[in-house]
């Protein structure tokens, strides 16, 4: 054998293996200067039935509604009543608000565990507001604003983060592993990803039933490289599923920034062209752009033109969790110098450009969200909080597991009351 | 075989000096997972392993377990020694083809022409108000499958040991982290203050190479009248009720599940006439069924009362009654009652 063919690259260096650094870690001061912002009104608006291949731009450019100034501007705006932009800054900041107490309460001690979406309230509550009340969502844990959206009850909410006595998922689940079927809302799982092929099936269903109802998605950056992300999107390529995949790109994943999740070479959105779906890159600090974007993509569904997959560029301003603590590995003051602002203000801002806001009115609704969600909090405490007594019947361990119990769960039931009363006594009930 | 210099050390810190030292001593090994890297994982174990093996050696992955232990699987085929964590046991899940189809089966199905030396490190277990999917102790699955040894430590002086053996070994090896015990030994007692490992022994760690040979289990406790099988946190638990209750138990870590110390168990039952076994995994196929067969193929007419089993119940770990579920005190108690009755 030659030597060339044993050793045909001996003059090359070496290989070398690359591992993504973000680019400032903490004691940093980020600049996010180099970010490409596109000018509010120099994205295109393909229409709604356009080739996934004749729209490819889309993927790697940003859908903008609202300039820096508050200004709407531009193909994409969607031209919502003053009415309908104060709705939509009321949920933003109901959901804020909400979630400010909750994360209290867990650092209060009143429960095991809470996760915020500040920063990143437009991704869900606009999003949401641009579907069909009775099109099915299927969120990760970050979507809170769905329900808060859909006028869900705020202390059913607040039920299930204290798994007490008013909890219809009565304990078993993680706080805010929510379900609510007739808000349109899929029960959430610990597990990422695994709502991705779901939601696809149940459009797939919808579809097959000549419904005309659509399902929406969502997942976070970090969750895209999940298999099932990947199942989703073949089958949805492959069946033309009416769906809408939202990939909540909000920088980081724990620890983990957008780069060990593919971001340092594409954006988030390019997925949808390998597959030949439609894609669509968003502001999602802007939350005009992410109702038009939203809206586009539902009205595309819903024509029978197939799924759309949406990147929301946005900032997660605060800690993964109430069990993270992020000054560990990013510069503390990447939330601030994000270029594209906050959610909240800027549609604080367009509002009062119009003439449809003021402060004054801003901060009485913000004094007014806060004193309903704690009125709130009050009625659920009386309902118990986590780790202050028991809250459910214990047989409820054992229920639901299937639909009807079979002889062992009976008798590992029967093991366990026997257990309580041995532990608290023969008269002791759950409160 | 151990060095002079100890160190007290929880469950973690010994975790994370075995890897340590597995870095150091060999240049094919490999930390990866989501979060292990920079940060040192979201139980830190990992903490300051990439800082000082470098990013290349120790590093995070994107978020997709089966591509972690596929990777690895191809890592390994190259000759790396790879040392994956998944995050939670609850979402190995996502893993298991590769786990299953691949790794533990790559030796057989070659011939030797390759094998796969990876440690696939994960916390498992609850007693933590995880909920469903931070509580799973999915043990049975793992030795269910053949061709992955399965280890899983109950306190710091055996984690580092073991894990040092497991990383060692050339084949596949799941290893399970109580992790309700990281920080200290778990009574049972949940309303009990928590109890730091620096007040139990095996807290005493060696701060360099050590190994714990797999397929050995440990007598914790001995004894005459019954054996108690377990690993884990029910270990501690297991001992705290037999000598609030003064039982002349005997109790064995098992320590490795796949390879089973079965000589330790025959010797321990032939002794005592009676077995039970402890887990806090769900009961149903759990691993105690196999254990029990175990002694019954082997020390049956050694039995004097029917082996039993306390275990975590057929349902989903659920978060506000974790302890009515957890196979606490109450419940190992009961069994142990029935099996010493007459
Ligand atoms: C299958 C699976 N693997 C790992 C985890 C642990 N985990 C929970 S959240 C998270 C990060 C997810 O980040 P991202 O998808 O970006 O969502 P974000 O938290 O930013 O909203 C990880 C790794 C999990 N819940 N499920
Ligand atoms: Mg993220």
């Amino acid at each position: 054998m030659p030597e060339s063919d044993s050793r045909p690259a001996s003059n090359l260096p070496p290989l070398s293996l690359h591992i993504p650094e973000p680019r400032y870690r903490p004691g940093d001061t980020p600049d996010f200067g180099d970010i490409a912002v596109p000018a509010v009104d120099a994205t295109p608006r393909p229409s709604e039935d356009t080739k996934p291949d004749a729209m490819r731009d889309m993927c790697y450019g940003l859908v903008r509604v609202l300039d820096f100034d508050g200004v709407a501007k531009g193909l994409w705006d969607p031209k919502l009543s003053a009415e309908r932009l104060r709705a939509m800054l009321r949920y933003m900041m109901l959901t804020r608000a909400f979630d400010e107490r909750m994360f209290r309460a867990q650092r209060q001690g009143k429960t095991s565990f809470y996760m915020k979406c500040t920063g990143e309230e437009a991704t869900s509550v606009a999003s949401t507001m641009a579907i069909d009340r009775s099109d099915m969502c299927f969120p990760s844990y970050r979507q809170q604003g769905i329900l808060i959206t859909r006028d869900y009850p705020l202390i059913q909410m607040m039920n299930q983060i204290y798994s007490n006595r008013g909890d219809h998922l009565l304990g078993r689940q993680l706080p805010i592993m929510y379900s609510a079927p007739e808000h349109g809302f899929f029960s959430v799982s610990g597990n990422l990803a695994t709502q991705y092929p779901q939601a696809v099936g149940w459009a797939m269903a919808s579809a097959s039933k000549g419904d005309t109802r659509i399902a929406t998605v969502w997942c976070g950056e970090g969750s895209s490289a999940e298999g099932d992300f990947h199942s989703a999107l073949t089958f949805a390529t492959v069946y033309n599923a009416p769906v809408i995949f939202n990939v909540v790109n909000n920088q980081w994943a724990i620890s983990s920034f957008s780069g060990f999740a593919g971001g340092e070479r594409t954006t988030f959105a390019a997925r949808a062209v390998g597959y030949g779906i439609a894609g669509l890159r968003v502001d999602g600090n802007d939350p005009l752009a992410v109702y038009a974007a939203t809206q586009w993509a539902a009205d595309r569904a819903r024509t029978n033109n197939g799924p759309t997959l949406i990147e929301h560029f946005t900032y997660r301003s605060e800690g993964h969790s109430t069990s993270d603590d992020p000054s560990a590995y990013r510069a503390a003051d990447e939330a601030t110098a994000w270029p594209f602002g906050d959610p909240i203000a800027r549609l604080k801002q367009h509002l009062e450009v119009l003439g449809e806001w003021d402060d004054e009115r801003h901060q009485a609704q913000a004094r007014e969200l806060e004193d309903l969600v704690k009125t709130t909090q009050k009625q659920s405490e009386k309902l118990g909080v986590l780790g202050h007594g028991m809250h459910q019947p214990f047989e409820t361990m054992f229920e639901d597991v299937f639909e009807d119990m079979p002889w062992h769960l009976k008798e590992q039931c029967d093991q366990m009351l026997a257990e309580q009363e041995a532990k608290f006594g023969p008269n002791w009930k759950p409160e | 075989m151990m060095s002079a210099d100890t160190k007290t050390m929880n469950m973690i810190e010994a975790i994370n000096s075995a890897m340590d030292i597995m870095l150091e001593r060999d240049p094919n090994t490999v930390v990866m997972g989501e979060d292990v890297g920079y940060f040192g994982g979201v139980f830190r174990a990992t903490a300051g392993l990439q800082k000082k093996h470098g990013k290349t050696r120790v590093f995070d992955t994107p978020i997709n377990e089966c591509g972690i232990i596929g990777v690895a699987v191809g890592m390994g085929a190259y000759g790396l020694r790879p040392v994956p964590e998944i995050q939670f046991a609850d979402y190995i899940y996502p893993g298991l083809d590769q786990l299953v189809s691949e790794a533990a089966r790559l030796r057989y199905r070659s011939a030797n022409d390759f094998i796969c030396p990876m440690t696939v490190r994960t916390p498992f277990g609850g007693g933590i108000f995880g909920g469903q999917t931070h509580s799973q102790s999915p043990e049975s699955i793992m030795t269910h499958i053949c061709g992955v040894k399965t280890v899983i430590p109950s306190n710091p002086y055996d984690a580092k040991g073991l894990l040092i053996a497991a990383i060692e070994d050339n084949d596949p090896v799941v290893f399970l982290e109580p992790k309700r015990i990281y920080n200290g030994p778990f009574s049972g007692y949940y309303d009990r203050p928590v109890e730091p490992w620096s007040r139990h022994e095996a807290s005493a760690v060696p701060e360099g190479y050590y190994r714990i040979d797999l397929g050995k289990a440990a007598t914790v406790r001995a004894g005459e009248a019954v054996t108690v099988l377990a690993y884990g946190t029910m270990v501690h638990v297991a001992k705290t009720v037999v000598e609030e209750r003064g039982i002349d138990a005997e109790i064995l870590d098992l320590r490795t599940l796949l390879p089973l110390d079965i000589d330790a168990i025959e010797a321990s039952v032939k002794k005592t006439g009676r077995c039970l076994i402890i887990h806090e995994a769900t009961r149903t196929s759990g691993f105690g069924a196999e254990l029990a067969a175990l002694v019954q193929e082997r020390c049956f007419y050694h039995l004097e009362a029917p082996v039993e089993r306390v275990t975590g119940f057929d349902t989903p770990y659920p978060h506000s009654l974790e302890w009515a579920y957890f196979p606490g005190p109450v419940r190992i108690a009961t069994a142990l009652d029935k099996i010493l009755k007459d």
